[in-house]
């Protein structure tokens, strides 16, 4: 009994260790982007990494997210009579809620998975302590440009996910069904407010994207230097990531629903 | 030559973004059709506005001239205040009328003016004087069936009075008697 109550207590401070660590980390990033921003072209490799490699998952699943939206909004809504709606119905669920969510869950799994892998490997291989032998700072060196690069590719993967999604499911309400062209468009434009709706979901996406590339990134500098630890340290990157961002997607809802 | 490339790719996933955001705002979004240039404000009082919500529309024969920018309580007077926000472009008489329209049968609540014929045209913190109160359904519905009920009561003592279109059997006025 004393020694589970122990088990439990240490597992406890070891989380809040961990927390107290990748708060450090994070303070740590934003003092030395400064020089990660003078060697701009380091930021621009990792976007391209993180942002343009993901692309074809996102694009591909916003389409399918946008279609499957029309189909089964479609089924519901004509029985009230109301199958105009539909464009109103996919555009505000993209906008709001899935663009932001499922971009940030694929981008966790897509490139935060590299992330940590990468600077996990690089611990492993001791390519972290050869560059402090060096007077480089693998803080300002790797981990900066990384952060930003996630922080200016959610909100772009976002966005597109969102239009993507929209042309998705415009092509399953419009020439498959056969919902009328204008009342789709006219109805979505008459409900989807730009600084209520469209605003919103670029902040909860750059909220994502901070989180999701910190978590990615602490994971990666706190693994154990072990084949084990960096595997380990994958998979919680994308465990926690996906439950930080659902966590963090219901607390920004109920501040920007306030009235 | 590398480095180039990445370049090339970024500049191409930046424009993507920057298209689709436009593509949200101006396609998706409303931020073409809610451009209200300058405006001006004037106040109207109803006795119930319903749902009446702050941002909603403010229409003339159905074409958006302004918005609602405030509701608020008169403590005097039990009355609710809506400020208009009115497209500087449009003026209006000093008698228009303001009614609390619902869109559809469920849909969203809006101020509907009807123009009067003054000389005179509303300024900047002018009131409406001429306002009609939001319908609110319930109240609606049990004075149906109040007038409907009263008038069954009626039709009992003298059947004849309704029969207008032409001599029929009981069965037809009876199906003219329903509620519905």
């Amino acid at each position: 009994m004393l020694g589970f109550l122990s088990e439990l207590g240490q597992r406890m401070i070891a989380r809040v260790w961990r927390l107290g660590a990748g708060a450090h980390l994070f303070f740590l990033t934003i003092i030395y982007s400064g020089e990660s921003f003078r060697r701009f072209h380091l930021t621009l490799r990792e976007i391209y990494f993180t942002g343009v490699m993901s692309l074809l998952i996102i694009i591909v699943s916003a389409f399918f997210v946008g279609m499957v939206l029309a189909l089964q909004g479609y089924n519901t809504l004509q029985k009230y009579g109301s199958s105009e709606a539909i464009g109103v119905l996919v555009a505000l669920a993209l906008v709001r809620e899935l663009g932001p969510v499922v971009t940030a869950l694929l981008f966790a799994g897509r490139a935060g998975t590299a992330i940590t892998a990468e600077i996990g490997l690089m611990k492993t291989t001791e390519q972290l302590s050869a560059m402090e032998m060096m007077a480089v700072n693998p803080i300002a060196r790797v981990v900066a440009p990384r952060f930003w690069a996630g922080v200016i590719a959610m909100p772009i993967l976002a966005a597109l996910f969102s239009m993507v999604g929209v042309l998705g499911g415009y092509l399953v309400a419009v020439p498959l069904i056969g919902v009328d062209d204008g009342a789709f468009w006219s109805q979505m434009q008459a409900n989807v407010d730009f600084r209520d709706d469209i605003v919103n979901g670029v902040i909860k996406s750059l909220v994502f994207g901070v989180a999701c590339t910190m978590i990615a990134l602490f994971e990666g500098f706190d693994a154990p230097p072990t084949a084990e630890g960096v595997s380990h340290a994958t998979t919680r990157t994308v465990v926690i990531s996906s439950l930080t961002v659902l966590g963090l997607d219901f607390v920004l809802t109920s501040f920007m629903l306030v009235v | 030559m590398e480095r180039t490339k990445i370049d090339l790719w970024v500049g191409i996933f930046v424009a993507l973004g920057v298209a689709s955001l436009l593509g949200l705002a101006m396609k998706v979004g409303n931020l073409t059709s809610s451009k209200i240039g300058d405006t001006y404000t004037v106040t109207a009082a109803f006795e119930n506005i319903g749902g009446l919500k702050p941002n909603a529309p403010v229409k003339s024969a159905g074409v958006v001239v302004g918005r609602v920018e405030g509701i608020r309580f008169d403590t005097k007077a039990y009355e609710a205040i809506v400020n208009i926000k009115i497209d500087e472009r449009y003026a209006f008489p000093k008698d228009t009328f303001a009614n609390i329209y619902t869109a559809g049968l469920l849909g969203e609540q809006y101020v509907g003016l009807e123009a009067g014929g003054d000389e005179e045209v509303l300024k900047n913190g002018d009131k409406i004087t001429q306002t009609q109160d939001a319908v609110v359904l319930e109240k609606m519905i049990s004075q149906f069936l109040y007038n409907k009920a009263s008038e069954t009561k009626d039709d009992n003592k003298s059947t004849d009075v309704k029969a207008d279109t032409k001599p029929t059997d009981g069965k037809s006025t009876e199906l003219g008697d329903a509620p519905f």
